[in-house]
């Protein structure tokens, strides 16, 4: 393979049925190079918890993907309403989606727990009123 | 191991989308909300839910599931059938009620 793939992403803000486009898209590259099926479900749930996220809760964002022979990197950047406590927002079953979104299937709080699980590395940076950015990592078996 | 094709005949489900008529099945797991779903269904599993939206084909493509089996006699809508489709993501639909479709599968022996 060569020696990195970048790859970059609009991802829709409010769109239900676009959401995952693009985590889609990585998994197909993914599979494609390869890559063990385990690793690539593992970034797959990772960075759709994540894309999902931009789309309830930030009105989209942009995600860059960077695949090497021994990794893959993913970060999502947006310019949303930002978290107030990160410590919180990482509690399993914590949520502020609302019941439209709960009717969805989503809001059980349990995005960003799933996402330091299936990760080998995990940041997550946030200013209210600026937007929120989102590191992962996951290493290829 | 079980095929789809037999899960569909024990639940007495109707088979909406046979995308990927050859997948082995094992395991199983049974909730609605999707992020559960992410965190704790195995891969190649039967996924009971009564979720008929266009999230749930996401969920079941990017984590890996073998059969979605919607229950309680729900429809997937258009965008879950479209999607479906596209993605080759199998789907069945049965009647049978969350609790006693999960005992009929496990109960199921091939």
């Amino acid at each position: 393979m060569p020696d990195a793939i970048h790859m970059e992403f609009d991802v829709a803000g409010n769109n239900f049925v676009s959401a995952g486009a693009a985590t889609n898209h990585v998994k197909d590259t993914l599979r494609n190079l390869g890559i063990p099926n385990k690793d690539v479900r593992r970034i797959a749930i990772a960075m759709y918890e994540a894309e999902i996220n931009m789309v309830i809760h930030a009105c989209g964002g942009k995600a860059y993907v960077d695949i090497y022979a021994d990794k893959v990197e993913v970060l999502l950047e947006d310019k949303g309403k930002g978290i107030e406590n990160i410590e919180l927002a990482m509690q399993p079953g914590w949520s502020t989606a609302n019941d439209d979104i709960r009717d969805l299937g989503f809001g059980a709080g349990m995005g960003l727990p799933n996402i330091k699980k299936y990760t080998d590395e995990f940041k997550i940076e946030s200013e209210v009123g600026k937007g929120t950015k989102v590191y992962l990592k996951v290493n290829f078996s | 191991m079980k095929k789809i094709t037999d899960i569909a005949k024990i639940l007495n489900a109707e088979i909406i989308n046979l995308g990927d008529p050859q997948r082995e099945i094992t395991g199983g797991y049974a909730g609605d909300f999707l992020s559960f779903v992410m965190g704790k269904a195995p891969a190649d599993c039967a996924w009971f839910t009564v979720m008929t939206n266009v999230n749930v084909c996401a969920v079941a493509t990017l984590a890996d599931v073998g059969v979605i089996v919607l229950c309680e006699g729900v429809t997937p809508d258009k965008n879950l059938l479209e999607k479906a489709k596209e993605h080759n993501v199998n789907i069945i639909a049965t009647k049978a009620d969350v609790f006693n479709a999960v005992k009929t599968f496990a109960s199921y022996e091939d």
